[in-house]
This record gives structure tokens, C-alpha cells and sequence, in this order.
């Protein structure tokens, strides 16, 4: 009888996809990533792909018009030293979050470009999620777009990347999720109609319908963290870091967008 | 730092229906929403936009709250020569800015 009843259960239990289902979440093969931009109705593709209906490109302009002005006591523009950005930027986002020798740990795109405004031009930093930095951002990443993302491979990376893996895959917050539930468990299904997607951030800074403005990566994982009923971070938190960190990992050799547009 | 983009055709020929599209960098705050505190965040909106060819209005569109940041504006006109159009955006708190982009018609 007690046989007779498995015997019965176990399809049951396959048909519900309960038995097979791996318990422990699985990060998605190389071949299977896809770019948010796949996940995009054709609408919002076409805002993107044509350079004068994408919004970010505004604020590319704005940065391109940042990058030759002279900042404060120093007198110096970002210019001065890295010359036309269309060749000396070239690939360089593709790379980030780096190592900083000094710091000791890895900084995203924004904060290098604030310390090189406290470094070499002795300017104040841009405050962070603001126009100005997101638009030198903006226009700096921009320089990469269409190449793959080739993260910095520098061994001092190696723990910081670590731990933002193991944030990413551990549960948290007061809804018990972990990033991965949603990310590579469940990218091809919806959540309040919208697309779950991949995790991949090839297009940052993004011009973000929601948001109506661009926006950093930083400012959607706080979304998601804030989502997940998690205890949150500041803007530029070494945690959020090493999260970008892991993040552009998963996204290595695919194209980046920058400025992607995003729904 | 306001900037606007515009696409329109370098070339074309006498008699083709020609695309034309522009986008203006604007908040375009609607005026209806509160800060955290209540206080009502005030409008900040462009309001007009208007294109003419060779001094001549060809199109014109009114805005309102509700318009997306970043207006994206497309209409379409038929090229009949050669000239210059001029684009001009207005709006609240003294908003002004124009564009202006050539065509060639063959």
C-alpha cells in the first residue's frame, strides 16, 4: 500500500516540478544570458537603437560638454589629461568596477571619476544620482558601446568579487529573497507583468522610463533591495560595489549598451 | 544644461514625404506632485513647440502636464526645396531654447 502510494506520487510530484527542481539556485550558462534588451517590447528597442530618440543621449551630450569644461582650483579639465575621450575612453567602462591601489578596494565608474576630481583637478565630487555625474558617466561609458564587457582581472579583486556573489545568492530582508530566486531562477517569467530579466548590466547609466531620467546601477540595485524589504545601502556603499562587481562577471563578453534605455 | 537633438533628412527629393524628429532635454514637472513633506513641487513644463521652414510655421503642438520628461516630437512634411528649419521650444519659467538643422532637396 505505503509502495502502491509513492508509486503514485512520484509523477505527480515530477508533473509539478517539485522532484527535479534544483535546490540549490544555479547561475545561467554563458550561452543562455541575455541583455535586458531582449526582453524589450519594439518600441522601447527602437527608442534605444536610434541615437536621436534615445533620451540618454542628452545626457551624453551634457558629459561630452562636462568632460572639456576646466573644474575649479586646479584649473584643469578632464581633457587636459585624457585628451578626446573617443579614443582614450574607449573600452574602459567595459572594465569597471577596478581596483584602486590606494583605496585598497574597487571603485565603480562614478567614484573613479570622482577621485579623479579630488586627485587631479582638486574639485569637490559630484554628489552621487545627480545630473552631473551620471551625464560624464554617461558619456564616458558611452565611448564603450558595442564592446564586450571584459572585467578587470586584477587578483585583488578576487575577494571583494567573492562577496558579491555570495549577496547576490544569499537570502535576506523580510521577504526571504535572494537575488538569484529571481534572477536566474525565474528571468523567463514575469513579475507585475514585467519581465524578471537576467541581472546582466551591459547599458549603465540607463535612461529609465519609470524613472523618467538616467540612472546608475547603483540606484536599480537599491530598487531591487528595497523590493526585496532588505536593509538598504547608501549611494557608493562597498557592499552595492562588490554587487556591480559580481554583476558585470555575469555579463562578461556580452556588448554594452550605455545608454541603454529600459522600461 | 538644456540640449536638443534633430533628425532631419541631409537630402532628399522634390515631392517626398520627409520624417522629421526632435527631442529636447526638459523635466517636464507636472506640477502635481508633493515632496515628502507635502509641499507641492512646482510646475515646470514646456508648453509650445513650434517648427518653421524658411520663416514659414509649418508645425506647432501645444503641452501639457502629463507629457513625458524628455518631450520626443516626430511629424512629417513634404520637401519642396531647399532651405532651413528652425525649432523653438518654450516654456515655464522663462524656457527658450532653439535648433535648427538644413535641407538640401534635389
Amino acid at each position: 500500500m505505503k509502495l502502491a502510494a509513492t508509486i503514485f506520487l512520484i509523477p505527480l510530484l515530477l508533473a509539478a516540478g517539485i522532484v527535479l527542481r534544483p535546490l540549490i539556485a544555479t547561475e545561467i550558462p554563458q550561452g543562455e544570458r541575455r541583455s535586458g534588451y531582449t526582453f524589450m517590447g519594439p518600441e522601447t528597442k527602437a527608442m534605444q537603437d536610434d541615437d536621436t530618440a534615445n533620451p540618454g543621449m542628452l545626457g551624453a551630450l551634457d558629459g561630452e560638454a562636462l568632460w572639456n569644461r576646466k573644474a575649479s582650483a586646479a584649473g584643469k579639465a578632464c581633457a587636459d589629461c585624457h585628451g578626446d575621450a573617443r579614443a582614450s575612453m574607449k573600452g574602459v567602462a567595459a572594465r569597471y568596477p577596478t581596483y584602486d591601489k590606494p583605496l585598497g578596494r574597487p571603485v565603480n565608474l562614478e567614484q573613479r571619476i570622482n577621485l579623479c576630481r579630488a586627485r587631479h583637478q582638486e574639485a569637490d565630487p559630484f554628489p552621487y544620482e545627480k545630473h552631473d555625474l551620471l551625464a560624464l558617466t554617461t558619456y564616458v561609458a558611452e565611448q564603450s558601446r558595442g564592446m564586450a564587457i571584459a572585467p578587470d582581472a586584477a587578483p585583488e579583486l578576487e575577494p571583494f568579487l567573492a562577496k558579491g556573489r555570495d549577496f547576490f545568492m544569499h537570502r535576506q530582508g523580510q521577504l526571504n529573497l535572494g537575488c538569484t530566486n529571481c534572477h536566474d531562477d525565474n528571468w523567463d517569467k514575469h513579475l507585475a507583468g514585467s519581465p524578471v530579466t537576467q541581472a546582466i548590466p551591459n547599458g549603465y547609466p540607463i535612461y529609465r522610463l519609470e524613472w523618467q531620467s538616467l540612472g546608475s546601477l547603483q540606484r536599480r540595485l537599491r530598487n531591487c533591495i528595497n523590493g526585496m524589504r532588505a536593509q538598504n545601502f547608501d549611494f557608493g556603499a562597498p557592499e552595492l560595489v562588490e554587487l556591480e562587481l559580481y554583476l558585470m562577471s555575469r555579463a562578461r563578453g556580452m556588448p554594452m549598451e550605455t545608454p541603454a534605455v529600459r522600461p | 544644461m538644456a540640449a536638443a537633438l534633430i533628425n532631419v533628412p541631409k537630402k532628399a527629393k522634390n515631392g517626398d514625404v520627409i520624417e522629421i524628429k526632435t527631442l529636447m532635454s526638459h523635466i517636464m514637472e507636472t506640477g502635481f506632485r508633493h515632496t515628502t513633506s507635502g509641499v507641492v513641487i512646482p510646475r515646470d513644463i514646456i508648453t509650445s513647440f513650434t517648427c518653421r521652414f524658411e520663416g514659414e510655421e509649418i508645425f506647432r503642438a501645444d503641452l501639457f502636464p502629463g507629457t513625458a520628461a524628455n518631450p520626443f516630437i516626430s511629424f512629417f512634411t513634404v520637401a519642396s526645396k531647399s532651405g532651413k528649419f528652425d525649432f523653438e521650444w518654450i516654456g515655464d519659467n522663462g524656457f527658450s531654447e532653439t535648433a535648427s538643422a538644413s535641407i538640401t532637396v534635389e
